[in-house]
């Protein structure tokens, strides 16, 4: 039996049904995130002798503009694949796939920098919370490159069967993708700047 | 967003994301410089989540297609909004709130203090 509708939009919802089961998903994402930004705010406002560590700043900036550029990357190769441009969709799917492993290279620099330096998730509260924000976020990455890295190996021969539906799954990865760069984006002024 | 654009529109969609990585780039580097700046912490903190404000929503604006989505996903995002809200403001409120809290008012005893000084 097929499966319906992930090509053609469910005429009741105007979506086909992997882009609406993402954005279910990404709801469900900001209830873990928030509830995870909540418990900073709580520990940080509720500690008047709140420690501060010295975090890596230009190596947490370089990861910014990497997963901003691996934004724009995922979003190109989507636009390369609806062109039917399936060489210039696998250059840019790639770079998604180097830069997320980019990112990852660099936050283990960082963590062994921090680990050198003694801190621990137990160190105290500032290093307990992150270590599990980055830590989740990292989990993120990971579950992208994983993602990803299917679509491009073997997921890939779906392309020359079902070349509508492909583009599709490359749509919905790339909206998780971008979720995961938005995180990042409000991780790296709470962790590192303030 | 549907896979049935034209080239051109398509073409245009891609000059748009470029200038989109642009800005992000670009708020990228004030948010750091923002930072190095003598300010105090609230200054710094309004300043900083303004900024990343503006980036998520250009994230979600322009490459997460949100600027034309179908009318069910902003009805997802308006109750996770709420929730969200919901996430924040719960805790915080615990610490907003002086109930059970001692205090006293400038210029009236309690009795048992009254009772204390008589004693004197």
């Amino acid at each position: 039996m097929e499966i319906p509708y992930t090509v053609e939009p469910r005429p009741d919802t105007g979506l086909y049904n992997a882009k609406l089961g993402i954005w279910l998903f990404l709801a469900s994402e900001v209830m873990l995130f928030g509830a995870l930004f909540s418990t900073y705010v709580i520990l940080r406002t509720g500690n008047p002798n709140w420690v501060q560590h010295p975090m890596n700043v230009p190596l947490a900036t370089l990861n910014t503009m990497i997963l901003i550029s691996s934004s724009v990357t995922v979003i190109l190769s989507w636009a390369s694949l609806r062109l039917g441009n399936f060489a210039r969709f696998k250059a840019y799917f790639t770079a998604t796939l180097l830069l997320a492993g980019g990112f990852m290279v660099v936050k283990a620099i960082e963590y062994n920098q921090e680990f050198t330096a003694g801190l621990f998730p137990w160190s105290d509260n500032y290093m307990a919370i992150y270590f599990t924000l980055t830590g989740l976020h990292g989990l993120h990455v990971v579950g992208g490159i994983v993602v990803i890295g299917y679509l491009l190996g073997p997921g890939a021969k779906m392309y020359k069967t079902a070349p509508e539906q492909y583009t599709n799954r490359v749509e919905t990865v790339g909206l998780y993708w971008h979720f995961v760069d938005l995180v990042w984006i409000f991780l790296f002024p709470s962790l590192y700047l303030l | 967003m549907g896979g049935h654009d034209s080239p051109e529109d398509i073409a245009k969609e891609t000059r748009t994301y470029l200038l989109v990585f642009a800005a992000l780039a670009v708020l990228t580097i004030v948010t750091v410089s923002v930072s190095y700046l003598d300010m105090n912490r609230s200054q710094a903190i309004v300043i900083a989540l303004f900024v990343a404000t503006i980036k998520g929503g250009l994230v979600a604006a322009f490459f997460m297609h949100l600027l034309s989505e179908e009318k069910l996903i902003y009805s997802i995002l308006a109750l996770t909004i709420v929730f969200f809200i919901a996430l924040f403001a719960l805790p915080i409120g615990t610490i907003a709130d002086a109930v059970g809290e001692h205090f006293t008012m400038e210029g009236v005893q309690h009795p048992g203090e009254h009772a204390a000084e008589e004693g004197h």
